[in-house]
């Protein structure tokens, strides 16, 4: 325990301690004053929009490749699970800069979303992938088919057994799997350095805003906005982590 | 055991944690003096040299020369390159250095108030600059928009891309080219300001730094990029599928080299300057397609460096960097904060 105690301390407690203590250097109305002008707000609330976005999407997408991954057998099954940690593996500015290569103007695909907000939802959805594929994988596994058979001999369809039986086991590990996407979509930086146009009020993200303080030396604005996104992102996981206990009390 | 017995009562906790707090957000004092003390890096013949990202492939040339010469002899050199901002940012921070060679003197000067670099870097004869370019018009192939001057950036339908001036200290001098091209060019000082407003509004992206711009522009985006004469030169000798135009007035881009007040070995640290600023250091400035701050240099290599007939600099004819960035780059009521944030207005109305 005191180990773990110190540890959590020297690697994220003091360093978030110090980061809220810079936020507020100038007292609470230049705290809020830092993260309610135009420019920050506006980067936000663009942050928020699209990480909700990514994270329901995730929430869909990485359940059913979960689903494939445990229930369907294919050939090559093996390497396309090891694909899904690939995003974790990978610098995240070579995953931008493999969108921008394929899906951006002069891309194979024929298809150019960089530089729109589509461009930063696709890098988000990238990065993001393995959270609730990875989280949905073990408890899929661990589910105890005898269920589905019994529901089955009892006579419900698919559509049934899905929607009364799997779903209820699957649905914390699916919360926690999305809460984690989401706190990863919000400070998310270096797979969108290229696929965003980086332009205040337009496709500017929180992330990228926060760059733009330090480079311009307010460090105390790029501490403030830094400190909402993790309140904000703390939130996102203790909402998430009520709503998960809940729902597995609630399952059975 | 201690321990044990600290994290059993969590009021202990909180107090270590309080603790932990003071040290980190008290030692901002202190910061600059321990950096101070602990002298330059390990030991004497080891010289750290802290630059941007640039020139790397000129130093590369320039280190084992000057290793060659009788001054340079055992001398050995670490080497850290990034982005300007960054690199004065953590060698403010604490970062051991000896010689910086950053992207605009902003960032050196920004050392002279914690004492890190001495205020009279700039008296040299080159004024502290140890190399030089000019903001140029990077354009597609056979140049299919045909963009010559200024003008013809803000027509309709051209995209022009340039990194974000407030993440890039590097774009400034692109801002502070047009600006000042249009004073050049007779105009008043609202017309200029609007001419930026135009301008801006033809840049769809604005990448964070110059590397990016360049790679978003070989990707394909954009119509024109502002880019530096050396980096221009520097795409099309890599085989990129672009050319280059100088405009008729352009800005003179200036980097600046400084010794620290903290050298472990100033005499070498200076040794090295000195070397950098001599005539077969130029001459590998000029080879990459610098502009040399030498006389005799730039006329021996002349021929690969056109002259601009509208060519001004920052400090005699914009007023210096300080007032520059004061009244076009501060963050509530600098010029091209506004530009910025009447686009946001603009875009809420639509």
């Amino acid at each position: 325990m005191g180990v773990a105690v110190l540890y959590m301390s020297l690697i994220v407690l003091i360093p978030l301690a110090a980061l809220t203590a810079g936020a507020f250097e100038g007292g609470v109305g230049e705290f809020w004053e830092a993260i309610t002008g135009d420019a920050a707000w506006a980067a936000v609330s663009l942050t928020i929009q699209v990480s909700l976005i990514v994270t329901l999407i995730n929430a869909v997408m990485g359940t059913l490749i979960a689903w494939v991954l445990v229930r369907d057998r294919f050939p090559g099954k093996g390497i396309v699970n090891g694909l899904i940690d690939l995003p974790f593996a990978l610098p995240t500015i070579v995953a931008g800069l493999t969108l921008l290569a394929l899906y951006g103007p002069r891309g194979p695909v024929g298809v150019n979303i960089a530089f729109t907000k589509a461009g930063i939802v696709l890098a988000l959805l990238l990065v993001t992938l393995p959270f609730v594929v990875r989280a949905v994988q073990p408890v899929l596994l661990e589910l105890d088919r005898e269920m589905e058979q019994a529901a089955a001999s009892l006579g419900a369809g698919p559509l049934t057994i899905f929607r009364r039986i799997i779903l209820p086991n699957l649905f914390p590990a699916v919360i926690g799997g999305c809460g984690l996407a989401f706190s990863r979509a919000l400070g998310e930086f270096g797979s969108l350095v290229l696929i965003t146009g980086n332009i205040p009020f337009q496709d500017q993200v929180a992330s990228f805003y926060i760059y733009s303080q330090i480079e311009s030396d307010n460090r105390q604005e790029a501490a403030a906005v830094s400190v909402f996104l993790l309140v904000l992102s703390l939130a996102a996981l203790l909402i998430l982590s009520a709503l998960e206990r809940w729902t597995s009390r609630h399952a059975r | 055991m201690i321990l044990r017995q600290v994290f059993r009562r969590p009021a202990a906790l909180v107090a270590l944690l309080a603790a932990g707090l003071i040290a980190v957000t008290g030692c901002g004092d202190d910061d600059s003096a321990s950096a101070g003390t602990s002298g330059g890096s390990g030991g004497d013949s080891t010289l750290t040299l802290v630059g941007y990202t640039t020139p790397r492939e000129v130093y590369e040339e320039v280190i084992p020369a000057f290793q060659a010469t009788p001054a340079g002899e055992g001398i050995e050199f670490e080497q850290s390159y990034g982005p300007s901002g960054d690199q004065s940012r953590a060698v403010e921070a604490g970062l051991d250095a000896d010689v910086l060679v950053l992207s605009l003197a902003p960032d050196i000067t920004r050392l002279e108030e914690p004492g890190l670099v001495d205020p009279t870097w700039d008296d040299g004869p080159t004024k502290g600059f140890v190399s030089t370019s000019a903001v140029v018009f990077l354009v597609r192939e056979g140049n299919p928009e045909n963009i010559r001057t200024w003008d013809d950036l803000v027509k309709d339908g051209i995209e022009v891309i340039t990194p974000n001036p407030f993440s890039s200290g590097g774009a400034q001098w692109n801002v502070a080219a047009a600006y000042g091209a249009q004073l050049k060019a007779g105009k008043t000082k609202d017309q200029a300001l609007e001419y930026l407003r135009t301008l801006f509004a033809n840049v769809p992206v604005q990448p964070k730094g110059a590397r990016e711009s360049l790679q978003v522009f070989q990707a394909g985006k954009g119509d024109v990029l502002l880019a530096y004469e050396n980096e221009a030169k520097l795409a099309q000798a890599n085989g990129e599928p672009v050319e280059f135009v100088i405009p008729d007035d352009t800005i003179l881009i200036q980097n600046p080299i400084a010794v620290t007040t903290n050298s472990g070995n100033p005499t070498a640290a200076q040794a090295f300057v000195d070397y950098a600023l001599s005539a077969p250091a130029q001459e590998v400035f000029a080879k990459k397609g610098y502009r040399s701050v030498l006389p005799e240099v730039a006329d021996t290599y002349a021929a690969d460096f056109p002259e601009i007939p509208g060519l001004f600099t920052m400090d005699e004819d914009l007023g210096g960097w300080k007032a520059f960035r004061d009244e076009f780059f501060d963050p509530d009521n600098g010029y091209v904060a506004d530009i910025f944030a009447d686009r946001g207005f603009s875009q809420e109305d639509e």
